[in-house]
Order: C-alpha cells, then structure tokens, then sequence
C-alpha cells in the first residue's frame, strides 16, 4: 500500500509541471497588462512603467520568468500579490477554510441525500418515486447554477426572507476567527445566536454548490446498485433468508460504493470550480471569489498560485479516493 | 415422508415479446433424506421451478401452482417475511458459480455467521466455533484462517466449499444445489459430489441436485426427474430409469452419452429444445422424436402411472409391448 501511495506521488510531478505551465501560460495570454491595471484610468507615466515592469521582471524573457518562477515554487515562494503584496500562501490560507467549510457542508449535503436516495430509486426501479427522482437529478444536473442561486435567493430571501442574501454571518456579531470555519468560531465565541446566524447563512450557498454533484451522486447510485442487484451474491443472500433492508443496505451498498466514491472523488474538482460561481454570488470570502477577483486584477501571482494550490488540492483528493477503493473492496487491494 | 411437495407448478415470465412459460404444470416430491436429480438441457425449467420454491424468482415471474408445501408449510401463500425464517434455515440452496455467489467485500466468515445469528441467535463466540466447526466439515482446512480470507483469495472448490457451509450452517432439512459442479475442474467435481453426499449420510438432509450431467446422476443420485422444454416427462428410481427409459426423450438423452459412443461421431438429439415462438401443439418433444405419430402433434400427453416413470408420452418405450392409446 505504501509503495502504492508513493508511485501515485510521483506522477503527481508530471502534472505539476504541467499546471504550473498552463496556469503561467493561461493568465499571461489573456489581454490586459497588470502595470496598466493596477494604475486604473489615472494612466501612468511611461518612466514609471518601465520602472514597475523592471520590478516585477516583465522585461526580462518568457522562458527565464517562467524558470523563475518555477524555482520559486519548488522552493515554496508563491510569490506575493501585485495588489495587496502579501504572499500567495498567506491570502490563500486566510481565506480557503471559507471555502472548505463551504464545499465540505455542499458535499455533506450531496452524499447524505443523493447515496440514499440513488439506493431507494435502485430497489424500487421503474416506480413513480424512481422516475420522479431520475428526472429532478437531470434537472438539476443540467440547470446553470448563477441561475439556480438567483431562483433560491429571490424564493428564500426575498419572498420568504428566510435566509439572508450573503456574507458568511450577521454584521451584529464580531468574534476572532482563530480557525477560519465560521461554524466552529461561532460556537467558540461564545456568542448567543452566532452559530445559528453562521447556519443560515451557509444553507443557500451549500445546496447550490451541492446541487451538480447531488444529481451525478444519485444517479451514479442508482445505476451501479442496478448492477450490483443483479449479481449472483445478492441471490445468495435472499437464499439466506436475509431481509431486504439488509441486502440492499450492507450487501448491495458496499459493492456499489466503487463508482459512487468516484464520482465523489470527481466532484471535488466540480465543486471548487462550482465554488467560484457560488461564492462571487454570495460574496462568500473565499478562494474562488478571490481567484474571480485575481484575474479581473490581472494579479498574476496569486491567479498561478492559487491555480496550483487548488490543482494540488484535486489531486490529494483523487488519491485518497484510489486509496479507499482498496478499503472498502479487498479485491482492489491487491495490485 | 414427503417433504418437499410441488403440485401443478407453472411460472411464466413478462419478456418484452410477452408471455414466456418456463416451468409447464410440474409435480414434483422429495423425501426427507433422499437424493433427488432433475436433469434436463439448459432452459428446460429445473433451475427455475426450484427458485420459485425458495422464492428468488425476480418480479417479472408469475408462480401459479395447486401447492408448494415445504416440511407441511405452504410456501405458495406465505408472506416473505415469513419465508425468510424458512429460506436459508430449514430450506438452503447453493448455485452453479461459487466465485461470483460470494460477495466480495466481505470475508467468507462474515458471510457465514451472517446465517447463524439471524436464523440461530448465537453470539459472538458461538458463532465463531460453528463457522470454524461448518468449514471442518465440509473439508476447509486450516478454517480459523480461512474463516477471515476474502473470496477472491479462494479457489473455485474452496468457494463451493463455503457455499456449501453456509447453506447447511442452520443444519437444513433440504438442500437443493443448482448444478454445483458445472463450473469446477473434473477433479474438484467428484469431491463436491462426494462431500454434498457425505454430508447427506451425516445429517440426513434431503438434497435436491439440479444437473444436466448423467454421469452426476448416475454417481449420486437414487432418484431422477426428467425436464423437458419446462415440463417433466419423466421420473424414476435411478438404476430403473438408466435400464427402461420410457420417454423417448430420456431414452434419446442416454444414448447421447459420450461413454455409448460407437463411432467417431458423438450421437445427438436432432432439432432444438423449442422456444418462445415454436412451442408444439402437442408433445412438445414430437418435431425431434423418432417414435412421433399425427397425434403427438396436435395433443399433448397427460402423464402416465408411477409405473411408467409418470412419462408424458402416448407412445412410452420399455413397456415390454407398446401401449396403443
């Protein structure tokens, strides 16, 4: 297992090269000249440009910049924000738990409803509860989620005024943020009412992030216990006699599981991509809305760390999820 | 004892193409104790109607039947609740792939014991001296390893071995196995037959082997049904069946043995077991029957007496003279 897990970090570094070359590539090949941008529609004088462009080593060659750049990053410099002038790392770690906390309710959310239902619409295949469920996932799969997020705010928000519009907590409360997750500060601060005000203010912005990976979630369920029903183990435990909330709920589940933890696995990256548009919505503080910002800055340092960052995230991601193949079906372990 | 009674079982399938009828009024007993064969080609009905029995049949079957009564419960009427305390208990059944019969995320002791604490309600430690007991006796060894091996690090005979542990794990009064040899080595065949045997003199089960192999038969068992096309033709003692067949089918199914084989070419059955669409009027073994008249065509044969092996035929063979009807 071990020597499994470091073979699979090794091709972590081909892809590294490679995110780190598009993520340069990409935002330098975009319109728009950062010196220009900071400067705003005062202009600049044509010294001070050339000074800036010094500073920031725009003069010198592409391929030297990148190599900088590159050594930079192995060495752990990010390098800092052309606006702010705080390192990458730092605004980055200020702002992911936001995100985390976001994308970790959205998932919560996605599995605990979409695994049951996917199995409840697998056991009663073909049914009103079946093709109601099918067709909702499709919908919800296909619907844009800007659009999705406006619908809720307008019905929950505006009409019902249940749920605030954005933010992350009421402006009344004001606690430190020693671990950054809203929910867990809340509750430490002490406050009567913060927790509850950070709750509400986390439900829309997770079932619109959870949306995408909720429908691919159910359906995925669904279509691998079909397959999963249909195998000779099943009819070995009808033959013992057990009872179907049994079969279906441990001898079933277990084996469907592998393409489920899959697309689980896939989400991940849908979700923080989905988290952009989510949180520039809800003007939720975090590393999407900070990337949105980033490129409309042209803030070259933080759009490439903040790429490589996320990239990195994906693909820890994606191999705790090969690791757990092998946990939850011994036949996998194997290799 | 009759302990298994089956009388005038039919099962028809829902296909996309309509009705299909897999199983055509069958009757059918078994003895406490006794070694029963049902024989017959692929997709003649044997493995179906005792499905039906244990009540695994998928949703798109139809069971209609007079009675299906099991150690004097009726298990036509039953509420699957009900058959659940039956099935994997008193009624066990094992099936013709033990590799794909196990399930692969749990280990085989598990899957065992599994049985014994719902039928049973032995704890813990009770459970674990049985399981590694049920392994010894059906020939595991080393079973306190084995109990926690995964089935994918088992053999072909060692899975039917578990299979076979797991079906008698509540000591069952009938066990039926759906051709448990068919997808092991020669070898492994002979000992699965063997133990299942073995294991009928030691516990007094009666066992139900569902084959298309008559060497199993001639090795195993004491009495065969003949099936044909989902209805059965025939039924006798084994040695009596293999000496005078009387339905030209059986008759026609033993000189296709390879052992009887006289020339370079094996002796077959000319003509297809008929389908969905060409199901006969009549006998529905007369388009292949060398013996068939007009008759056979347009009617079909009611069963003889016990003394004809229950034949559904007009013209039964072996009768010393043949029967005009």
């Amino acid at each position: 297992m071990l020597t499994y897990v470091l073979s699979r970090l090794l091709t972590f570094i081909p892809t590294f090269i490679g995110v780190t070359l598009i993520s340069f590539s990409f935002i330098r090949a975009l319109p728009g000249d950062p010196i220009v941008v900071m400067a705003g529609e005062r202009g600049i004088s044509q010294e001070r440009y050339l000074e800036l462009q010094q500073q920031f080593g725009f003069d010198r060659p592409i391929a030297v910049q990148f190599w900088d750049y590159l050594t930079g990053v192995l060495h752990g410099d990010l390098g800092s924000s052309f606006v702010t002038k705080r390192p990458v790392w730092d605004e980055f770690f200020a702002l992911f738990p936001a995100t985390l906390e976001l994308s970790v309710c959205a998932m919560i959310f996605a599995v605990f409803l979409g695994l049951p239902a996917g199995v409840i619409a697998a056991v009663n295949r073909g049914k009103l509860f079946d093709r109601l469920l099918m067709s909702t996932a499709l919908v919800g799969y296909s619907m844009p989620i800007f659009w999705w997020a406006l619908l809720l705010i307008i019905v929950f928000s505006g009409n019902l005024g249940w749920t605030p519009v954005s933010g992350r907590i009421d402006l009344i409360y004001y606690f430190p943020n020693p671990t950054g997750f809203m929910l867990i500060d809340s509750i430490a601060s002490g406050q009567s009412g913060a927790f509850l005000s950070a709750v509400r203010h986390l439900v829309l912005p997770t079932i619109v992030l959870g949306t995408i990976p909720l429908a691919v979630i159910a359906r995925q369920t669904r279509s691998a216990m079909l397959e999963v029903l249909g195998e000779d183990y099943i009819r070995t435990a009808r033959a013992k006699g057990m009872s179907p909330f049994r079969i279906n709920g441990i001898h079933a589940v277990r084996n469907a599981l592998i393409p489920v933890i899959t697309v689980i696995g896939l989400s991940v990256g849908t979700l923080l991509a989905g988290a952009i548009l989510t949180e520039t919505i809800f003007s939720w503080p975090g590393i999407g809305k900070w990337m949105v910002d980033s490129i409309f800055r042209r803030d070259y340092p933080v759009v490439q760390g903040g790429l490589l960052l996320i990239a990195v995230m994906v693909m820890v991601v994606n191999l705790t999820v090969d690791v757990l193949y092998g946990v939850i079906n011994p036949k996998i372990r194997k290799r | 004892m009759t302990l298994l009674r089956i009388r005038n079982l039919s099962v028809d399938f829902a296909t996309a193409s309509g009705s299909f009828r897999a199983v055509d009024s069958v009757d059918q007993d078994v003895d406490t104790g006794e070694i029963l064969a049902i024989v017959g080609e692929s997709g003649s009905g044997k493995s179906v109607s005792m499905l039906a029995v244990m009540g695994l049949l998928p949703w798109t079957a139809k069971i209609t039947a007079d009675e299906i009564s099991f150690d004097g419960q009726d298990l036509l009427n039953i509420g699957t609740r009900a058959r659940r305390r039956i099935v994997g208990n008193d009624l066990a059944m094992i099936f013709q792939e033990p590799m794909s019969s196990l399930n692969p995320c749990f280990t085989v002791g598990w899957q065992v014991k599994e049985a014994l604490r719902f039928h049973l309600g032995l704890d813990r430690r009770a459970r674990h001296a049985r399981a590694i007991d049920l392994f010894e006796q059906v020939g595991i060894p080393d079973p306190e390893k084995r109990l926690s091996a995964f089935p994918h690090q088992l053999s072909g005979g060692m899975s039917q071995r578990v299979m076979i542990a797991m079906a008698i794990a509540c000591k069952p009064k009938l066990l039926i196995a759906d051709e448990p040899t068919t997808a092991l080595d020669v070898t492994i065949q002979a000992q699965i037959l063997d133990l299942l045997a073995a294991l009928r003199e030691e516990t007094g089960m009666a066992l139900v082997l569902i084959t298309h192999d008559m060497g199993v038969v001639a090795e195993t068992a004491e009495r065969v049904s003949v099936q044909y096309a989902g209805q059965k033709i025939e039924e006798q003692p084994v040695v009596d069946l293999f000496e005078r067949p009387h339905h030209p089918y059986t008759a026609a199914l033993l000189d296709a043995l390879p052992e009887k084989a006289t020339e370079r070419m094996l002796p077959t059955i000319p003509g297809v077991v008929p389908g969905q669409f060409d199901r006969p009027a009549g006998c529905l073994f007369s388009p292949r029957c060398k013996f068939a008249q007009a008759n056979c065509r347009t009617t079909p044969p009611p069963a003889l007496g016990p003394e004809l092996g229950y034949a559904r035929c007009f013209y039964p063979l072996n009768t010393g003279e043949r029967i005009a009807s």
